[in-house]
């Protein structure tokens, strides 16, 4: 469960979030849509710990654990996954140095090296990505697409608790999308407590992916909330009715 | 022995080690060179070095005087993170230990000895091989090269004496690491090797543990001889303590279809000034410098690389990476030169520099002097720096923000460390790794 309370957040002394108030319950999936600028990015990296994004007040906790007194990679080892909007490239780091390190990171655990090898072919192999990947450094050179990818890559290695998805539907055409919605369908079966928050501008993700509340974020709050119908009403009347 | 440098101990220090006359000649013409030359003004600030105030000569017996226990803790920790045998760290630390490696070295000398090769140091190359020894010694680098040149060249003890026969191939590196018994990594060591046409060799010193000396400067001269069609790799990974000032000349000169490589990697010291350079003598010559420099607090590393192309169809590539931090400064300081003639010249220099933090700098000073029009030169320089971004995206996925930094860093010199023998480039990782839990606060 994550329970997010009257949140404010800041970057550069201008507040972007103004009191989101949001529960995801263990298993659910969650859309967020919205316009641009009206939050919902600062939202998914606030609740990863964006050094930029100053929280001025409000909580957000997973269970019982205030996520917002943790550095990054505590939260990571608590099970929160963000997929970003746009990945970085660290050139240099071959997936496989840095997925086995994460890895090792997040579980606690050293794996044999041959294992954690199939393992990421594994994962490499399920979202399209040839297994030499592995060897290529992370996100260096690669498209859009490709990155997209490779986060789905690191989803399905890390296997989070809770995943936030940063608009994966930008640069993915329809075998992309399925990919995300397969990628999800197989840690969810794997762990049925999987909760996940999908921000997108678009319907079309959200086929592959079915919601059980959509959130419509504008000027920093959650300013209307509803069931995977509305996903409908927004593509056909835009945001201008319900908000 | 007392501190200082004139005739006299220029002098001593050349029976000490029973040399023949011509070399207790070239030794005082050295030092009548160096006591003319001024300081060089053109590079880093030596301005607090004198050169007058350093000990040039330890007699044998006197290089185990200081113990173990005056070794300042930073570095035994050092040592220990990095895994060093116990043994080896006691000779690093220049407490002149025993090393267990004797054996394995004596059995590979043995090898090598089947096939000609000869892997001395370089008193007892100058004794035992002395024509050999004198129709290359310093003729590449004359004392009156630079300063510093002069300094080793009246004062140097130590180093390693390698010859290479024609068409040999030496399949695993030579290493100064297993001898160190033997010689010492000297303050003023000079290495000579000599590659015959068609053979190949890899040469290794240093190590990536700090090597800790009570004296304050390092002047080594290093220079190889690439004949025909031969090969010499040369890799250097040193970590001076940061009081040491670190002068070294070295020069690789490479005859028709010869290659050459540098492989290059300063960490430490106070200040560094290292320009390995490789003069493409005939057809053919191919030439290959790739360099790291670490500057961290107080410490200026003024590295880079000169490649001559004096012959046509020559080839050269240079990476120089610079990282720094702390308020370190590196500078890239390079030489390209085409002469009229050598067409067909092809050269790609590319230096990188990497910065930590708002506090620390970085320059680069290349000069690219290209007489022949049919030559094909790139230069390109970059600067960079650690983004919060690239830091934010690898600790959202576990990794703590030391170990994030230290993966950026060690991504960065990727290429360099790739190059390394592999327990070198272990090392190197986990050396950085250390820097990096050090740089943050």
């Amino acid at each position: 469960m994550l329970s997010i309370f009257n949140l404010w957040v800041s970057i550069n002394d201008q507040a972007i979030l103004k009191g989101v108030n949001l529960t995801i319950g263990d298993g659910q999936v969650h859309a967020i849509m919205g316009p641009n600028g009206s939050g919902k990015s600062t939202l998914a990296y606030t609740l990863m710990g964006h050094p930029h994004y100053r929280v001025m007040q409000g909580s957000a906790k997973r269970d019982d654990q205030d996520l917002l007194e943790l550095s990054p990679d505590k939260r990571a080892q608590l099970g929160l996954f963000l997929a970003f909007q746009n990945p970085y490239a660290i050139p240099g780091v071959t997936v496989f140095e840095f997925l086995k390190c994460a890895h090792q990171a997040v579980t606690g655990q050293v794996t044999d090296v041959k294992i954690f090898r199939e393992l990421l072919a594994d994962a490499l192999v399920s979202v399209g990505l040839a297994s030499a990947y592995a060897e290529r450094a992370v996100n260096d050179g690669f498209s859009g697409g490709e990155r997209k990818r490779l986060e789905m890559v690191q989803m399905l290695v890390l296997k989070p608790k809770l995943i936030i998805l940063d608009e994966i539907d930008s640069g993915l055409d329809v075998d992309g999308l399925k990919m995300v919605g397969l990628s999800i369908a197989r840690l969810k079966k794997e762990n049925p407590m999987l909760g996940v928050i999908c921000i997108t501008h678009y319907q079309r993700i959200l086929e592959y992916l079915v919601p059980d509340q959509v959130h419509i974020m504008r000027d920093g709050v959650i300013a209307y909330t509803g069931d995977a119908g509305l996903v409908a009403q927004v593509e056909k009347s835009g945001y201008a009715g319900l908000v | 022995m007392k501190k200082g440098l004139n005739e006299q101990i220029v002098t001593e220090i050349s029976e000490k080690k029973n040399e023949p006359g011509w070399m207790t000649d070239f030794r005082l013409q050295a030092l009548a060179i160096f006591q003319k030359m001024a300081m060089p003004i053109w590079g880093a600030d030596l301005s607090q070095l004198d050169p007058y105030d350093i000990l040039y000569y330890l007699k044998p017996f006197e290089k185990t005087e200081h113990s173990w226990d005056d070794v300042p803790t930073n570095i035994k920790n050092t040592f220990e993170k990095l895994g060093i045998p116990q043994a080896e760290q006691k000779f690093l630390a220049g407490v002149g230990a025993q090393f267990e490696s004797e054996l394995i070295y004596k059995s590979l000398q043995k090898k090598w000895a089947d096939c000609g090769v000869l892997f001395t140091d370089m008193s007892t190359g100058l004794r035992d091989y002395p024509e050999l020894f004198k129709k290359y010694f310093a003729t590449l680098i004359p004392a009156h090269d630079n300063k510093f040149a002069a300094l080793n060249s009246a004062v140097w003890s130590g180093g390693s004496f390698v010859y290479v026969p024609a068409g040999v191939h030496i399949d695993m590196p030579l290493q100064a690491y297993f001898r160190i018994n033997s010689m010492s990594m000297g303050q003023f060591e000079r290495t000579l090797i000599i590659a015959e046409p068609g053979s190949s060799v890899h040469y290794v010193e240093g190590c990536s543990a700090p090597a800790y000396t009570k004296n304050s400067l390092h002047s080594a001269v290093v220079e190889l001889f690439a004949l025909r069609d031969a090969h010499i790799r040369y890799t250097t990974i040193q970590n001076w303590s940061n009081n040491v000032y670190n002068l070294v000349t070295k020069r690789a000169i490479a005859y028709k279809n010869a290659k050459v490589e540098w492989v290059d990697g300063n960490f430490g010291s106070k200040v560094t000034m290292k320009y390995p350079a490789i003069i493409l003598k005939e057809p053919g010559a191919k030439g290959h410098i790739i360099s790291v420099a670490v500057a961290g607090a107080g410490q200026h590393q003024d590295a880079g690389g000169k490649v001559i192309h004096l012959a046509p169809d020559t080839t050269s590539n240079v990476l120089a990476k610079s990282i720094s931090k702390a308020g370190g400064r590196s500078s890239y300081r390079g030489l390209l030169k085409v002469i009229k003639g050598a067409h067909g010249a092809v050269s790609r220099v590319n230096c990188d520099a990497l910065l930590l933090d708002d506090i620390s700098r970085t320059d680069t000073y290349p000069t690219v002097d290209v007489q022949e029009q049919q030559s094909d030169i790139g230069h390109e320089a970059s600067v960079s720096k650690i983004s919060d971004e690239q830091v934010f995206y690898l600790m959202s996925r576990g990794l703590s923000q030391s170990a994030a930094r230290a993966m950026i860093v060690n991504g960065f010199i990727d290429a360099f460390v790739k190059e390394l023998p592999m327990e070198y480039a272990v090392e190197i990782n986990r050396l950085i790794a250390m820097e990096m839990e050090g740089s943050i606060g």
